[in-house]
C-alpha cells in the first residue's frame, strides 16, 4: 500500500547498493556515527520525566542527547532534544541512533528487549528507583549524581530536599484540623476521575497535612456523583494543564460538586502535574506550595515564596 | 455460426490476457517484496551507508560494532518477523473469507483477537502483582505466552460451541464468535477500568501492534509455528475453491468438508495467535491483502494463498519501514500505519474497480 513512496526510495537505494557493493570490495568505509572519543563528556539518553528533571537540576543537561516523551519539565528538555518515544515503548534503533554512552531510565522503562539490545551495543543502561517517598527522591538524586559525575551537587540537592521535608514535617505537626482533599485528575462530560489510595496524589495530599477524601477507592478511578457527595471534600485539587485548566465555575456548577463543602468556599486548587506528582527535586516546594494554599493562615503560607 | 466462433476466440483472447495480467502481477509482487526487503535493511534511525550494510550482511570482517548490531540484531529480525507475521495475517484472512464465504471475514472472527486481547489485558494488569511472582517469569515474557494460549483457547471454545454431532455450523460460529468477542471485550474493559495509567498505556500500545520487540529468540519461537502453516495452506486451496460453491456442493465434489473446516480454523488460530503474541494486534492486513489480490489475480485459492503470503509480508515490512522512520528516534505503532495507508488505498481501489466494471 505504501508501495509508491517506498518503491521510489528503494529504487534509488538499490542503485546505491549496487554502487556501494563495488566500492565495498575496494575499501571498507569508516563509520562516522559511532566514532569513539574518550575525552568528550558522556552522551546520555534520559528516559522518564523525573530523570530528566534531576539531570537538569544537577546542571548536567549538556550531556543529554535524547529524552522520552514524559520528560515535560523543564519545557526546554523536549523542545531541544530528540524524543525517543513513550517510556514503555522505546525503539532500540531509535535510541542507538543518538549514539549514547549511557541510558538512564526509570525502572518501568521498556520494553526490556529493546533495552537489552541497547545494552548489547555497548551502551550502559542504568535504572533508577521510582519509590514515592523522601527516601526515593534522595536515592534518585544521589544515583543520578554519580552517573552524570556531579556527586557533590547531588549531595547538596539531596540535603536540601531532606531539610525541606523535615520542615514540612514540623508544619504538618501543628495542623489541628486536617482538611479533606479530593484530587480530580480529569472531568470528562461531568464524570470525575479521582485519585484514590496508593496513588501519587494520595501521597502528596498526606504530605501536605490533609486527608484524601477518596481514600475508599484504589488508584485513579472514575467516581459516581453520590460518592463525591459522600466524600465531602473541603478542597478540590486538580491538575493545571496550561491551556485548559478546570475553573471553579466548571467544577462547582456540577450538581455533585455543588453539594460538597468545597463549593461553599469555592475552594479549587490547580497545580502543574509533574511539579505536584513528579516526586522529583521540586517535591518539597510543591508540597509546601499546596500546604500554603490549603492552610492560608499557617506559617508555611507566610514563608511561601512564589516559585 | 460465425458469432459462436468469434465469441469463442474472444473468450480465448480474454483468457490469454488474464494469464498475462496474472503473470505480470505475480512478477511485480515478487519484485516489490524484494525491493521492500532491501529497503527495510537499509532504512532506519541509525544512518548506515549502503556500502556498510552490504559489507555487514556479507560478514566481511564487519560483524563487530554497533552498526553490525543494528543490522544483524535489530533490522534483520524485524524484517523477518514482519514478513512472517504479514504472511500469516494475509493467508489467514484469505482462508477465513473462503471458509465463511463472506468478504468481511477476518482472522479475528475465530475469536483469536478477542481471546488474545483478554489474555494480554490480564497479564498487563494483573501479571506483575498476581502471576509473575508465582511462576518466576517477567510480565514481558508472560504477555506473548498468555496471548497465544488465550487466542487458542477461545478458538477451541468457539469450535466446540459451533460443532454438533460432528458438524461445525459456520453460521453458529460467526454468531457465537460475536458473543464471545463481546464477553471477552467486557472483561478486557473491566481490567482496563482496574488498571493504572501506565498499564492502560501498555494496553493501548499493544492493541496497536508493533514489530519493535523483534529478536532472534522470538523468531525462533514463531517461525516453527508460522512457516509450516504457510507451507501447508496451499494443500487446502482445492477445498477452499470447492467451498465457494457451498458446503453441500463441496461435499459432492469429494471434499471432506468437516475436516477442511477444522483444519482451517486450527491453522488460522495458531498462525494469528502466534502473530498477535509477538507483534500485538495488527489490523487491516487480513482484510485488504486477500481482496486486493482477488481483484488482480482472481479468486483461485491455489494462486491466491501463496500470493497473500507474499503481499502480506511485503505490506507489513513496508509499513514497518514507515513506522520506525517517520517519527525517529521514536516509532509509531504499526497498526496505525497499516490502517492509515491500507484503508484509503483499498477505498480508491474499490471506487476505481466499480467504475471500470460500470463502463
Amino acid at each position: 500500500m505504501s508501495l509508491y513512496p517506498v518503491k521510489y526510495m528503494s529504487l534509488r537505494l538499490l542503485l546505491a547498493l549496487a554502487l556501494a557493493l563495488a566500492l565495498a570490495l575496494v575499501s571498507p568505509l569508516a563509520s562516522p556515527a559511532f566514532a569513539a572519543d574518550q575525552d568528550r563528556p558522556e552522551r546520555i539518553v534520559a528516559v522518564g520525566g523525573v530523570i530528566t528533571e534531576i539531570i537538569y537540576a544537577l546542571g548536567a543537561e549538556d550531556r543529554i542527547v535524547g529524552v522520552d516523551s514524559t520528560s515535560l519539565h523543564p519545557a526546554d528538555a523536549l523542545a531541544t532534544h530528540p524524543n525517543v518515544g513513550y517510556v514503555r515503548a522505546l525503539s532500540a534503533e531509535g535510541v542507538l541512533s543518538l549514539a549514547p554512552d549511557r541510558v538512564i531510565a526509570v525502572e518501568a522503562a521498556g520494553p526490556p528487549d529493546a533495552l537489552a539490545l541497547v545494552a548489547q551495543a555497548g551502551v550502559r543502561v542504568e535504572t533508577v528507583s521510582e519509590e514515592l517517598s523522601l527516601q526515593g527522591i534522595v536515592a534518585r538524586i544521589l544515583d543520578i549524581g554519580e552517573m552524570v559525575e556531579r556527586p557533590s551537587e547531588a549531595r547538596a540537592l539531596a540535603d536540601d530536599v531532606s531539610r525541606a521535608f523535615a520542615e514540612l514535617d514540623a508544619h504538618r505537626a501543628v495542623i489541628d484540623k486536617p482538611l479533606r482533599v479530593l484530587f480530580v485528575l480529569s472531568l470528562q462530560n461531568g464524570r470525575a476521575m479521582v485519585g484514590g489510595r496508593d496513588t501519587s496524589a494520595d501521597a502528596v495530599i498526606k504530605l501536605a497535612g490533609a486527608v484524601n477524601a477518596a481514600a475508599a477507592i484504589e488508584g485513579f478511578k472514575p467516581i459516581t456523583d453520590e460518592a463525591i457527595i459522600a466524600a465531602a471534600p473541603d478542597v478540590i485539587l486538580t491538575i493545571d494543564r496550561g491551556d485548559h485548566a478546570l475553573s471553579p465555575e466548571d467544577v462547582f456548577s456540577l450538581p455533585a460538586f455543588s453539594a460538597t463543602p468545597a463549593a461553599g468556599t469555592r475552594n479549587l486548587i490547580a497545580m502543574d502535574g509533574l511539579y505536584l506528582l513528579g516526586f522529583g527535586p521540586r517535591m518539597p516546594a510543591a508540597i509546601a506550595d499546596l500546604m500554603g494554599r490549603l492552610y492560608p493562615g499557617s506559617a508555611v503560607a507566610a514563608q511561601e515564596t512564589p516559585r | 455460426m460465425s458469432i459462436a466462433v468469434e465469441s469463442a476466440r474472444a473468450f480465448e483472447d480474454a483468457m490469454a490476457a488474464n494469464r498475462r495480467k496474472r503473470l505480470i502481477a505475480v512478477a511485480a509482487l515478487a519484485a516489490g517484496a524484494v525491493v521492500i526487503a532491501i529497503a527495510s535493511l537499509g532504512a532506519g534511525a541509525v544512518e548506515i551507508g549502503p556500502a556498510r550494510v552490504v559489507a555487514i550482511l556479507a560478514g566481511a570482517g564487519a560483524a563487530e560494532g554497533r552498526e553490525a548490531l543494528v543490522i544483524m540484531n535489530i533490522r534483520l529480525p524485524r524484517l523477518l518477523l514482519g514478513l512472517l507475521v504479514g504472511a500469516a495475517l494475509g493467508v489467514s484472512g484469505a482462508m477465513m473469507q473462503g471458509l465463511f464465504r463472506n468478504p468481511l471475514a477476518d482472522p479475528g472472527l475465530v475469536g483469536v483477537s478477542a481471546g488474545a486481547g483478554l489474555a494480554a489485558a490480564v497479564t498487563i494488569v494483573l501479571g506483575e502483582r498476581y502471576i509473575a511472582p508465582y511462576i518466576g517469569v517477567s510480565t514481558f515474557l508472560l504477555l506473548p505466552i498468555g496471548a497465544f494460549l488465550g487466542g487458542l483457547a477461545t478458538t477451541l471454545a468457539l469450535y466446540g460451541i459451533a460443532t454438533r454431532e460432528g458438524r461445525t455450523s459456520v453460521a453458529t460460529m460467526l454468531l457465537a464468535g460475536i458473543a464471545l468477542g463481546a464477553l471477552a471485550g467486557s472483561f478486557t474493559g473491566l481490567l482496563a477500568y482496574a488498571s493504572d495509567d501506565r498499564q492502560l498505556r501498555d494496553l493501548t500500545f499493544w492493541s496497536l501492534g508493533s514489530l519493535g520487540g523483534a529478536t532472534w529468540a522470538k523468531l525462533a519461537v514463531v517461525a516453527p509455528i508460522i512457516l509450516p502453516i504457510l507451507f501447508a495452506t496451499p494443500m487446502l486451496a482445492r477445498g477452499l475453491n470447492a467451498l465457494v460453491l457451498g458446503e453441500a456442493e463441496a461435499f459432492h465434489l469429494g471434499i471432506s468438508v468437516q475436516r477442511l473446516k477444522a483444519m482451517i480454523i486450527l491453522l488460522v488460530a495458531a498462525a494469528v495467535g502466534a502473530s498477535v503474541a509477538v507483534a500485538g494486534v495488527i489490523g487491516f492486513v487480513g482484510i485488504v491483502v486477500p481482496h486486493l489480490l482477488r481483484l488482480i489475480v482472481g479468486p483461485d485459492h491455489r494462486l491466491l494463498l501463496p500470493l497473500c503470503a507474499v503481499l502480506g509480508g511485503a505490506l507489513l515490512a513496508g509499513a514497518d519501514i514507515l513506522a520506525r522512520t517517520i517519527v525517529a528516534p521514536s516509532e509509531l505503532p504499526i497498526g496505525i500505519v497499516t490502517a492509515a495507508i491500507g484503508a484509503p488505498f483499498f477505498l480508491w481501489l474499490l471506487l476505481h474497480r466499480n467504475r471500470s466494471i460500470a463502463s
